[in-house]
This record gives structure tokens, C-alpha cells and sequence, in this order.
């Protein structure tokens, strides 16, 4: 059954196990509380873990991501019973909770069940061998065709798409939530979610607020994936480099994402949390059991950034090509490098806080409650000393896609490149500065937030570097618009419409009317569309040829991209405009008297105009796979080296080392030559060219 | 050369376009305090850097993508520039004077709004999941709490705030400035009215649930009008004082209580007071009480005893009140017939 038709069989079992999990389910809770809930959490809990488990096995069988799957509901379930068992043991009054289980096993059980999966996918398997004295390959041959990416490979090709697979998957998710929500907000009044709705354990409103702080983690997850996605992919082709500096725990780093993701999405069923992404306490220490879950899962996401930043830092550091200077590295290195950074350093301090919110919810430690002497303050300073940088973590990449990319369509050298390269490292340091600049209103010391102004505003001039040099790129040159180039371009005029209302949000007594509205929801989204999303389209629709061998559509490329634009500025804008009105964030509703109605009802439209253009993309990118148009030369008639060798990209990636011999971006130089492939008997040879001119 | 010219000029022509353009949309609601002004001001300042900004960016850009498109049959590639290291420097440094130059007068900005009124009337709020309670300066011993906030124009008001819960946020957009409610803290604006009109105080900090409802009204009206109102009140708190029910009703008011036990039978967070008392209701064990005097004392001492089947979802909160509070509050819940 499973080789005829994977898929199939997936979805059928998916019917099938989520329906036998949705009784065992039903079972347990008619158990407990003696009543038959039909929309309650813990029917919704097994439905949903044993429907996902079950896809996974119908599509792939007992392997790879089923058997973490598999095992990470095994753990999970031993280590709440343990706990459980030692609430008895303790004489403890409750030895349940409310979802079954208690906090503290709901919290243990997570913890076990990611490592569970960890052991159960295979991406300890080869640790546990040296530990045992058991020597292995230092490469493991992969499975042919699609079967690879579902079990753990070490080819960073392979970890560079399951990332990316895995991001495009949690934007769907995120932006289905955004659409409920966003349908919702269409009117003022409440019209479904209302107080008396009911589903997973929470009323209209509670499940406004989860979905809403699901939005934003997933989606924030989503991007820190997509950036590993694309560095993992393009970074050691850009270098020369056979595969990154540590494999195992590449593949460790991405590994351990897919139990954080399942942590989150089951925050969803284990009474949702209503406290925004941001977590902040004293709210997130009485929100419910679905609060751990994201406390965790973000904790474990954490692991895959800290790791993964390692290793790209060294392997740029020691796996470049001979003659790969600092200065002769592609611009896209240095946006790795600079992002890598602040990843490697920053992101223990997100972890940290939630950490410590955990501690107070379990063992009553007052970090940030008043009457055991704690400061609820103390926990935004904590918080957004990673999730300021955080912010960087995104579009740092994308910014370098920018700046790699355009010289590709504008047939003309990068302008000031040294000056791209520091300026990625410039506000990567910057922007560890700024954080409290989310905190204005928090009743931080008045005039402590004035150096947060200069810092933050200082940010605007190394971006402005980027945007400048962007603009003297374009200038001058022979510029052609297939779809990742309208993408680029789209991705700089959104990013600038996001870095203009920045400063706004820095002057501080301004952003007291600024802060906690929807203004800030446009600026960020413009921001984060700017310097992620298009950029990520813009490198998917680049790199798809050297992945697949085949392109995507350029005429459903196009569709994607003259659907999406013109919807989103009309949602950043409108929401920037309704901001300044009074429009407050993270509501699920709105004073009629504001007059806001027909601005929101515009906003539904446009985001359901975004989610057609992404199904569309969806689309276009699962079907090219297999029907897109050949393409295995030189595409884009790019200088880049992973563009001087056949696609889709051979195994080792470079079965003939090359040597740097010129500058990256001397399109316009008549007779330069970026690379020239060394030959075995140490003669240099300038592999031809296949002078494909893409078209227009 | 002649492109710069060209392009120079679009940028100009489209600053000026931008600009006029964002300025009559209107932006921002009326300003209805002194420190709005400050802040519109500002506000003004940014909207001639970004349409500027703006401008200086967009127009080369799509003045690039017209005149330097690449041609039908042009094969060849674009002019070979590098860099210009004057030009960097320049674009390095002339921002870094605007952002001195911003930063300089965000902080003038900044103290402007803060500038203190030694005879500044003082206003002590609470915020409350999900209501706000405003405790005005007592007089003769007398100090009226109200779920609204009268000020009167021309007179700033220092507000005192903290929370009893979670953080909350006073935010009345026409008065532009915004402060989190911190519990265990207190927190202080300055509010220097100066437009009358009815205003609404919305809480902008999401606080749970009922974050969105979390609206109370503000009301800036003369002198005189306020004093009426502020008599108008003393008179009501002294007659509720004096009897258990009015001081039940009065500490229902400063506690939002109203926020999730609606007293006129609509549908809400919490089953509602009205012809409460004496009527069944099922708990969520599916055992049937009586809602008696003992019923809803111990409901307030402890609110998950006995939880009414279909609200088990959002818990109530302790108040910490004595038993004589208890009492007060259920004759006042005895009256909602």
C-alpha cells in the first residue's frame, strides 16, 4: 500500500488514527470527569497526536520521523506517568489535572517525549555508537528519491530543504490562523468567537488569544527554520565546501524542531495560552497547561538556532575554498556569519525567561511576582534582550539574499560590497543595544529609555548602507525581471516601508501612542515580509533549479508574486492606519464606534488574497518537483560557483575543487573570472559557461 | 548626468506628493491633551523624514527599472562600478547627524510631555481583570472610586496607577501617551486635558481573556461640570456607605467584578447576577444547589468550590475580602432581582 501511492495511504490512515484517537480520547476523559465532552481537549489532544503519527506511518512506515513521532508519544506518556507516580508516592491532594494529567507531568512528559524523538528518529544513533566504543562512516549514504528527507541524512542539501519543508508547513499553519482570526476581526462585534462558543476547553475569546499567540510563535518559528533552511542549503556551495563543519549535529539542530513544533501545536488542545508570543508573567504564570507547552517548545526550538549557528560559524571559519579571502566571500557568507552570531549568543536568553516563568508555575519561585519580591519588568528586559536581536536573526539573511541576488539580474557588480559586509555585522552589534525599546510604556526609569532611543535610531544608518548601495546596484545596469528578481525588488520596497516606521517607534513619546497597536503590527510585518518572506520566496524560486533540476513556473511565479504584493501593502498600510486611530493589538474585538469596520473588512480581504498566493506558490512549488521545466545548467548565468556545476547539485557537491581567482561580482569586467576549477594534475581549467539567457 | 537631474527632481516632486499626501489623510485622532500636541508635533517631523526617505529611495529605484531595463536582444552586461568610497562615507555620515538630530528631539520631546503641575490633581487608578477603578482625592474624609475618570480641562492630572493582577495599560488614544499598570508597583502619567469631549480608556496590554472589553469612559469636561459631577458622587457614596447593599455595590464597582457577572442577565465570561439568588444551578460535578446566601459567600471566599457547569474554563480569581465585604457584596447581589 505505501509504495503504490504514499500520500493516500497517509491521508487514510491520518482519518483513521485520528478518529481511533479521538475515542481512546473520549474514553480517558469520560474516565476522569465523567462526562462526555465531545469538543474537549483531551479527545482533541489524542486525535490530533495519533492522526499525525498515523499520516506519517502511512506515508513512510516505521521509520524516521514516524518512529520519532511514535516515540515522542511514548516518552511523553512515561514521563508524565512518572511524575504522576511520584504525586502519589507524595500523598499529593491532586494527583490529576485539569487535561488529565498534571502541570508538572505535562512538563516532564514534554521534556521526555523530545528526547524520546530524538532517539527514535535516528539523530542520536550515531553519538550513541562512540559512546558504546563504535566507530561509523563519516558519510551516510542516503535513500534514493523523496524517502531521505523524512529519516535523518547528514547531507546538508538534504537538512537545508527538510528545514525549508518544515518553515513553508508551520506557515501554513500560522497563516490558517491568521485567516480564522482575521475572518473574525472582519466586523466588529463578536460574530463566531464568542463567549459562549466552545472548542478544546476555551471560549471565543481564550481561543482568539490562542490562536492569535500561535500565530505569531509558529510563524516566528517558521522563519528562524527558513533562515537555517537557506544557510544550510546555500552556504557551503557559496564556500566549496563538501558539506558543513559538524553534519551530525546539523542534522541534531534540525531534528530537534520537529518536537518543538509539536509541543506548540499542542498547546492549541491543552487549553491554549492567552498571553501573545511575548509570554509576559505575571499573565503567563496563571495561564494554563497550553503556556508549558509553548514555554517548551520554544525552549527546544531554541537548541536548533544555538547549534546550528555554531556551525556555520565554523565552517565559514575553515571550509572555505583556496583563494576565498574574507573580502572574496559571497555577500550571502557574510549575512550567514553576521546572523550566526547574534543566534549563537542571544538566544539562551529567551530560554532563560520562559525558563524562569516555568520555575515560578512549578516550584513557586517568585522571579517576577511582586509579593514574594520579585519584578514582572525584570522579565521584558530578559525577554528582549534575545528577541530584539532575534528580530536581526531574520531578516539579516534575507538582506544578504538581497544583496546576492541582484547583481545576478543587474548584470553589474555589487555596489560597495566591503561596506554590505561590515553593515551586516554593524547591525548585528547594534541591534543588541535597542532592546528595551519594546519596553517605553512598561514603567522601566523614565529617562533610561533616551540612550534606548540613540541606539535604536543608530541602526538606521548601517541599514541604510544596505539600502543605498542596493539602489546603486540597480543603477547603471541591464536589468531583467524573472520572478525571484520581482521578489528581490518587492522584498526591498516592503523592507524599506518597514525600516521607515521604525524611527517613529523610536522617538519615545511617540511611541506611547504607538506601542500596543496595530501601527506596530504593520511596521512589523512590512519588516519581517521585507526582510524574510520575500526574500525566502526570492531564494526558493533562485536556488529550486540548482535543488531539482526543473524550475518552477514562471507564470504561476509571477501570479504569486502580483497577488501577494499589492495585498500585503494594502494590509500593512491599513493596519498602520487603524493603529494610529486606536485600533489596539491582540484583540478579537473593537469598539464599532471607532469607525473602523470598513478598514478591517478591506484588512480580511487582503490577508485572504496573501494565503490564495501562498496556496498558489504551494502549489507551484510541489508540482514543479516533478513537472517543472528542465533545468540543469547555468540558469540564471550566474558567477557563483554553485551555479558552474550541473543541477540538480551532485552529491559532494564539488567533485573538482575550485579555486577563488577574482572578485564574486565583476559582471560588466570583460574576461573576469570569479573561480577556476583545479584538475588533478593541479592545472587550472575555467569550466565552460553555458551562456543560457534566462528570459524576461 | 543628466539622469541625476532627473531623478533629483522625481525625488523632490515625490517627497512633496508623499508628504502632502500623509498630511491630509489625517492620521491621528483629535488631540484632546497638551502633551498630544507635543507628540503631533513629533509625529509631523517623522512624516517629513519618511516621505523624504521614502522618496529618495523609491524614485532611483523605479527610475532604474525603467530607463536601465535591459533591452530586446541585448546581451551585454552593465557598467562595471564597484564602489565610490566618497559616496559611502557620505551616506554613512549624513545619516548619523539625523540620527543625532532625532534623537536630540525625541528627548526634548520627550521631557515636554513629562513637564510636571505642581498642583496637579492627584488620581489613583487600579486596573483590574478586566475593569478600571479611579479613586479620586478625598474630601472631608470622603474619597469617591468610580469606574470613570472625569477631568477637568485645563487642569493636569497625575494618575497613580497599579494593578491587581496581571500588567494592564492606560491608553486614551486622543491623549496620545500610554503607561503599563504594574502590580506590586506604581506607575505615573500626566494627562494635561485639553479638549472636552467623552473619551474612552482602553486597556493596551493584553491581560487575558477579556483584553478587548477591558473599556471604561473618560470624560473631560469644565470645571464646573466636573465639581457637579464629583458632589454628584460624594452625595451616591455616602448613601451607599450607610447601607450593607450600597457598600456591596461598591465594592462590586472597584473590583470589575461587572467585567465577567453581568447584572442584567446577559450571557458572559461568568453566570450573571440577575434573579441569581434563590435559583438553581448545576456545578460542573453535575450535582443541582440551591444559590443562597452560603452559596455565594463561599463563592467569593473560594471561587473554585463550586464551579457552575458550562464556566469551568475561565477561573475566578480571590479577592481577599473579610467576611464583612463577603456579606455586603451578596446583599448587594440579593437586590438583582
Amino acid at each position: 500500500m505505501r509504495k503504490s501511492n504514499p500520500v493516500r495511504s497517509g491521508l487514510l490512515l491520518l482519518i483513521l488514527g485520528g478518529a481511533v484517537g479521538y475515542g481512546i480520547g473520549l474514553g480517558i476523559d469520560l474516565l476522569i470527569s465523567h462526562s462526555l465532552n465531545f469538543s474537549g481537549s483531551v479527545s482533541a489532544a489524542f486525535a490530533l497526536l495519533l492522526a499525525v503519527a498515523s499520516f506519517f506511518f502511512g506515508v513512510y512506515g516505521y521509520r524516521g520521523i514516524t518512529r520519532g513521532l511514535v516515540w515522542q508519544l511514548v516518552g511523553m506518556f512515561l514521563g508524565a506517568f512518572f511524575v504522576t507516580g511520584m504525586r502519589v508516592l507524595m500523598g499529593k491532594e491532586e494527583i490529576f489535572g485539569t487535561f488529565f494529567f498534571s502541570e508538572p507531568a505535562w512538563v516532564l512528559g514534554a521534556l521526555t517525549g523530545v528526547v524520546s524523538f530524538l532517539f527514535g528518529v535516528g539523530a542520536l544513533d550515531d553519538w550513541m555508537k562512540w559512546v558504546r566504543g563504535i566507530d561509523t562512516p563519516e558519510h551516510h549514504e542516503d535513500m534514493p528519491g523523496w524517502e531521505k528527507y523524512f529519516y535523518v541524512s547528514l547531507d546538508h542539501k538534504v537538512i537545508g530543504i527538510q528545514y525549508t519543508v518544515t518553515s513553508l508547513f508551520l506557515i501554513a499553519v500560522g497563516g490558517t490562523f491568521a485567516m480564522i482570526f482575521r475572518t473574525e476581526l472582519a466586523a466588529s462585534q463578536l460574530q463566531f468567537l464568542t463567549v459562549t462558543f466552545r472548542l478544546f476547553n476555551q471560549t471565543g475569546p481564550q481561543l482568539y488569544n490562542t490562536l492569535m499567540s500561535l500565530h505569531g510563535i509558529l510563524m516566528i518559528i517558521s522563519i528562524l527554520l527558513g533562515v537555517s533552511g537557506i544557510i544550510n542549503y546555500v552556504v557551503p556551495m557559496l564556500l566549496g565546501a563538501r558539506d558543513m563543519a559538524f553534519p551530525r549535529m546539523n542534522a541534531f539542530a534540525y531534528w530537534v524542531a520537529v518536537p518543538a513544533s509539536v509541543l506548540m501545536l499542542m498547546s492549541l488542545v491543552l487549553g491554549g495560552f492567552d498571553t501573545g508570543w511575548t509570554g509576559y508573567p505575571p499573565l503567563s504564570a496563571r495561564a494554563p497547561v497550553g503556556m508549558q507547552m509553548f514555554f517548551l517548545g520554544v525552549f527546544t526550538a531554541g537548541w536548533s538556532s544555538i547549534l546550528g549557528s555554531l556551525n556555520v560559524i565554523a565552517t565559514v571559519l575553515r571550509m572555505r575554498a583556496k583563494g576565498m579571502v574574507a573580502m572574496r566571500m559571497p555577500i550571502f557568507v557574510w549575512a550567514a556569519v553576521a546572523t550566526s552570531i547574534i543566534a549563537l549568543t542571544a538566544t539562551q536568553l529567551i530560554g532563560l525567561s520562559f525558563q524562569l516563568v516555568m520555575f515560578q508555575r512549578l516550584f513557586g519561585m517568585g522571579f517576577f511576582d511582586a509579593t514574594k519580591g520579585g519584578n514582572p519588568v525584570l522579565f521584558q528586559h530578559l525577554f528582549w534582550f534575545y528577541s530584539h536581536p532575534a528580530v536581526y536573526v531574520f531578516v539579516l539573511p534575507g538582506l544578504g539574499v538581497i544583496s546576492e541576488l541582484l547583481p545576478v539580474f543587474v548584470r553589474k557588480p555589487l555596489f560597495g560590497y566591503r561596506w554590505i559586509a561590515m553593515s551586516s555585522l554593524g547591525i548585528a552589534l547594534v541591534g543588541f543595544t535597542v532592546w528595551a525599546h519594546h519596553m517605553f510604556t512598561s514603567g522601566m526609569n523614565e529617562y533610561l529609555r533616551v540612550p534606548f532611543m540613540y541606539s535604536t535610531l543608530l541602526v538606521a544608518v548601517p541599514t541604510g548602507v544596505k539600502f543605498f548601495s542596493w539602489v546603486a546596484t540597480l543603477w547603471g545596469g541591464k536589468i531583467e525581471t524573472p520572478t525571484p528578481m520581482l521578489f528581490v525588488l518587492g522584498a526591498i520596497i516592503v523592507f524599506l516601508l518597514g525600516g521607515l516606521t521604525g524611527p517613529p517607534n523610536a522617538a519615545i513619546a511617540l511611541d506611547l501612542h504607538l506601542h500596543d497597536t496595530y501601527f506596530i503590527v504593520g511596521h512589523f510585518h512590512d519588516t519581517i515580509f521585507g526582510g524574510f518572506v520575500f526574500p525566502f520566496f526570492a531564494a526558493i524560486y533562485y536556488w529550486f533549479p540548482k535543488a531539482t533540476g526543473r524550475r518552477m513556473s514562471e507564470y504561476w511565479g509571477k501570479m504569486h508574486f502580483w497577488l501577494m504584493t499589492p495585498s500585503f501593502l494594502v494590509l500593512t498600510f491599513g493596519m498602520m492606519r487603524i493603529g494610529l486611530l486606536g485600533m489596539r493589538r491582540r484583540i478579537v474585538d473593537y469598539d464599532p464606534a471607532l469607525g473602523l469596520d470598513s478598514t478591517h473588512l478591506v484588512l480580511t480581504i487582503a490577508a485572504y488574497l496573501i494565503g490564495l498566493s501562498v496556496f498558489i506558490f504551494f502549489v507551484n512549488f510541489f508540482r514543479s518537483m516533478k513537472y517543472g521545466e528542465k533545468a540543469e545548467g547555468n540558469v540564471w548565468n550566474s558567477r557563483s560557483p554553485e551555479w558552474q556545476v550541473p543541477s540538480p547539485m551532485p552529491a559532494h557537491n564539488y567533485e573538482v575543487p575550485f579555486e577563488v581567482v577574482g572578485e564574486p561580482y565583476d559582471y560588466g569586467l570583460p574576461g573576469s573570472k570569479y573561480i577556476e576549477f583545479i584538475s588533478a594534475n593541479g592545472k587550472k581549467h575555467h569550466h565552460d559557461e553555458e551562456t543560457v539567457i534566462h528570459g524576461a | 548626468m543628466r539622469h541625476f537631474v532627473i531623478v533629483g527632481i522625481l525625488v523632490i516632486v515625490m517627497s512633496v506628493l508623499t508628504y502632502a499626501g500623509l498630511y491630509a489623510a489625517d492620521l491621528m485622532p483629535v488631540a484632546a491633551s497638551i502633551q498630544a500636541g507635543y507628540i503631533d508635533w513629533m509625529w509631523n517631523l517623522e512624516l517629513i523624514a519618511m516621505s523624504f526617505l521614502f522618496a529618495l529611495i523609491v524614485a532611483p529605484m523605479f527610475y532604474s527599472l525603467v530607463v536601465f531595463r535591459r533591452r530586446k536582444g541585448d546581451t551585454t552586461d552593465g557598467q562595471h562600478m564597484e564602489g565610490n568610497t566618497t559616496l559611502e562615507i557620505l551616506w554613512t555620515v549624513v545619516p548619523l547627524f539625523f540620527v543625532v538630530f532625532f534623537a536630540y528631539f525625541g528627548a526634548v520631546n520627550l521631557s515636554d510631555t513629562l513637564r510636571k503641575d505642581p498642583a496637579a490633581m492627584v488620581v489613583k487608578v487600579t486596573g483590574i481583570q478586566w475593569s478600571w477603578s479611579f479613586e479620586y482625592p478625598p474630601i472631608d474624609g470622603i474619597a469617591v472610586v468610580s469606574d470613570e475618570l472625569h477631568i477637568p480641562v485645563g487642569h493636569q492630572v497625575l494618575l497613580q496607577m497599579t494593578s491587581k493582577d496581571v500588567i494592564h495599560s492606560f491608553w486614551v488614544p486622543e491623549f496620545r501617551v500610554k503607561q503599563d499598570l504594574v502590580p506590586g508597583r506604581i506607575t505615573e502619567l500626566r494627562i494635561s486635558p485639553s479638549l472636552e469631549g467623552n473619551y474612552k480608556v482602553r486597556c493596551a496590554e493584553l491581560c487575558g481573556t477579556s483584553h478587548y472589553n477591558m473599556e471604561k469612559p473618560v470624560v473631560i469636561s469644565s470645571q464646573a461640570e466636573f465639581d457637579a459631577w464629583m458632589a454628584e458622587r460624594r452625595k451616591e457614596a455616602e448613601a451607599l456607605q450607610a447601607t450593607p447593599e450600597g457598600s456591596g455595590q461598591l465594592l462590586v464597582s472597584a473590583n470589575g467584578c461587572a467585567a465577567c457577572h453581568s447584572i442584567n442577565g446577559a450571557a458572559g465570561i461568568a453566570p450573571t447576577w440577575l434573579g441569581l439568588v434563590g435559583h438553581e444551578v448545576e456545578l460542573t460535578n453535575g450535582t443541582v444547589v440551591v444559590a443562597d446566601d452560603a452559596y455565594l459567600a463561599e463563592s467569593i471566599r473560594e471561587p473554585q468550590a463550586k464551579i457552575v457547569a458550562g464556566f469551568e474554563t475561565q477561573l475566578m480569581p480571590t479577592y481577599g475580602f473579610t467576611e464583612d465585604q463577603i456579606s455586603d457584596i451578596v446583599a448587594y447581589i440579593k437586590t438583582l432581582k
